[in-house]
């Protein structure tokens, strides 16, 4: 029998679903290796138990973790999708405000269904077993996961930083514009997209397991920048820096 | 008979359906949004410029597109920055990419499978591998669109304050050029493949809201209009939409002229319906699609009519940015702070976005009012006014008649939770 595997939705924006559904050609390649048994996004009904779970999207709700669990209790292995399941990506940005206040800002009221809880990473409620990370993933490397728990070996990601795929594809560094960039401690896969586009490295893959900091310090003094510049520009993707952090709930 | 469809399938994001009728009379009917609300704006305070756009855009995947440029728009207002020519007909070739990706996704996606009777394109694979292979091949197109221009098709990383901070290479602007010309043949027989399905009967004439003025099909715009006789500009657009909160929702609902209003496709259509491209009137008239329709079943029908008109009207954008030559330009360094808003017609209707910044150019105030959530009051209100005409139908028959109601208006609830404003009192 085919794999069964299911993709599902937590607060996020599935821009991480869609890129799953925007690998067109292969896309279809895939239906002939495993069973989509499971995706609302695009498609109706429900499955009872399956072989791998792709989950995107941060918990915030009492609800939300009960059908996470669900879901988690009815797969064998569950993979976070994306930095919103992995780190909690951008909506972690709500750890900084105070939620009821910005309900009475937004809302004008604390009305009952607006309460929710600052967003967590899944690993917060229940067992990860693996993850793509990125806002939004990588095509290739959703595919690279996947190929490898069809093979039955552990997925694995790229432990080095992004300035080593950024020296290779030989793109100008973006300290020389005296612009901080994320890329020295930001886990490399993405081939340094947004550097290549002109932007900087705005971290959404999160942190690589052991950043360097010393060389990281030289760096920023000699283009007068300092840690809170580097402060500041982690708060977009990675305010409760690596999952592993905020796994204690 | 009661019906509740928890988690709606085929839509993005998360809502309930609710139906309660009691002896051939409905008690209750609502669509309940259930995804959780994010305080978007609330997360922008105190954010640069340069980072306003790549957080917004998160709002929602499949129009991130769309919240960047007006996003980018509004801010650039609210700070004084000028656009070029170049950028701006970049920029709407980026709104055309997603316009199309949006449509094509809902149209074979989403809908396809309510008229075939299938839960999902998936098992179509086998049995019509065509029709499947043609989806993914427009799809694939509308992404090039997007990956050329923007530098991803989701949450693109090119469009920045002022302009690009990368541009597309002639050559590659000359391929999409080549591809959307090889796309005519498949846009054909998709045509034909919607020809051929039922689509419901039923009318309810409502108000139809979209962005107004210029000569061009609305995609920006700086006046708002509506068949009720709203003219506005848009930066009056808070006193001409008033929102307001509902127990059973996370979104704002809204309202203009009546109870209700639409935006999106039918309502562009209605609309500027002289302003549509030569060949998506020609199949607008195919499909019986007219500038009076009130069936909301028919915005399926505006959304192909729409994939004609982008794709017809990108091949003459591709032209005009070759013709005057791909510039390098500078990007400015804005001074001091200031308020601005903006709109776009993004693939669901009208959204606008408005900042206010400090002198340091870090937000002081934001707000945005999305597409789906405009629409959720006029949902509600066609559902009523469908219900008891199919009262007598099989409780499954009933669902999917209904189901397939909401999934017409293609909402986007992850976007509509957004739909936030911050005063700041
Ligand atoms: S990780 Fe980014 S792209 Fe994926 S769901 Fe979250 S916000 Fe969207
Ligand atoms: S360059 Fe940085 S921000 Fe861009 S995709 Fe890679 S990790 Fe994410």
């Amino acid at each position: 029998m085919k794999p069964r595997i299911g993709f599902f939705d937590f607060t996020g924006c599935e821009g991480c679903q869609l890129t799953v559904l925007n690998l067109e050609e292969e896309f279809l390649e895939l239906l002939e290796l495993v069973e989509i048994v499971e995706f609302r996004e695009v498609m109706s009904g429900a499955a009872e138990s399956l072989d791998i779970a792709f989950v995107e999207g941060s918990i915030c709700r009492p609800q939300e973790v009960e059908r996470l669990k669900a879901i988690r209790a009815r797969s064998k292995t569950l993979v976070a999708l994306g930095a919103c399941a992995d780190t909690a990506g951008v909506n972690a940005l709500g750890h900084f405000r105070d939620l009821q206040q910005m309900r009475r800002e937004i809302y004008g009221g604390d009305a009952p269904q607006l309460l929710t809880e600052p967003p967590r990473p899944l690993q917060a409620w229940v067992q990860v077993d693996h993850r793509v990370p990125g806002c939004p993933i990588d095509g290739r490397e959703f595919l690279a996961v996947l190929q490898a728990l069809l093979m039955g070996r552990p997925p694995e990601l790229p432990s080095y930083s992004l300035c080593v795929e950024c020296k290779l594809a030989e793109l100008p560094c973006t300290f020389e514009r005296d612009q901080v960039c994320l890329g020295p401690v930001t886990r490399a896969g993405c081939k340094a997209l947004c550097i290549e586009a002109g932007d900087r490295c705005r971290g959404c893959r999160g942190v690589i397991d052991n950043p360097r900091s010393d060389p990281y310090y030289r760096i920023l003094e000699e283009h007068g920048l300092c840690a809170e510049d580097i402060l500041q520009e982690l708060r977009t993707f990675n305010v409760l820096g690596k999952g592993k952090q905020c796994a204690s709930k | 008979m009661r019906i509740e469809v928890a988690h709606l399938a085929r839509i993005e994001g998360h809502a309930n359906l609710v139906v309660d009728a009691v002896s051939g009379e409905l008690k209750e009917c609502r669509l309940e949004i259930v995804e959780s609300p994010r305080f978007f704006e609330g997360l922008l305070k105190g954010r640069h410029y340069s980072d306003v756009a790549p957080i917004i855009a998160r709002i929602c995947g499949v129009c991130s597109n769309s919240h960047t440029l007006v996003s980018l728009a509004a801010t650039e207002r609210a700070l004084g920055i000028p656009i070029s020519r170049q950028t701006r007909n970049l920029r709407r070739l980026l709104a055309y990419g997603e316009i199309l990706q949006s449509h094509i996704l809902q149209l074979y996606f989403m809908a396809v499978p309510d008229y075939l009777g299938v839960p999902s394109i998936f098992p179509l694979a086998r049995s019509r591998r065509d029709l499947v292979s043609r989806a993914l091949r427009l799809k694939k197109l509308a992404n090039d669109i997007c990956n050329v221009v923007g530098g991803r098709p989701v949450h693109p990383v090119t469009p920045c304050v002022g302009g690009f901070s990368a541009l597309p290479q002639a050559s590659a602007l000359q391929g999409l050029r080549r591809q959307l010309v090889q796309a005519l043949p498949d846009l054909e027989e998709t045509v034909e493949l919607f020809s051929s399905l039922p689509v419901p009967e039923f009318e309810r004439e409502t108000e139809y809201l979209s962005l107004g003025g210029g000569s061009d099909y609305p995609i920006f715009g700086d006046s708002i209009v509506s068949s009720d006789g709203i003219c506005a500009p848009v930066a009056e657009y808070a006193a001409t939409i008033e929102e307001y909160l509902v127990p059973h929702s996370t979104a704002k609902f809204a309202r203009a002229t009546r109870e209700s209003y639409m935006v999106g496709p039918l309502a562009r259509a209605r609309n500027a319906f002289a302003r549509l491209s030569p060949m998506a009137r020609q199949v607008a008239a195919a499909m019986g699609l007219s500038a009076s329709a009130t069936n909301p079943y028919h915005s399926l029908l505006a959304r192909l009519v729409e994939v004609i008109h982008c794709v017809e009207e990108a091949i003459h954008l591709i032209d005009a940015v070759l013709l005057a030559g791909l510039r390098e330009e500078a990007l400015r360094t804005p001074e001091g702070g200031g308020e601005g808003a903006a709109a776009i017609e993004a693939p669901r209707g009208t959204l606008f976005h408005a900042y206010g910044y400090d002198e340091k150019g870090c937000i002081e105030t934001a707000d945005c009012v999305i597409p789906t959530a405009q629409n959720l009051a006029n949902i509600e209100a066609d559902l009523r006014a469908l219900v008891p005409s199919l009262l007598g139908l099989p409780e499954a028959e009933l669902t999917r008649r209904l189901e397939m109601l909401v999934r017409a208006y293609d909402p986007c609830i992850s976007c509509s939770t957004h739909l936030l404003k911050v005063e700041f009192v």
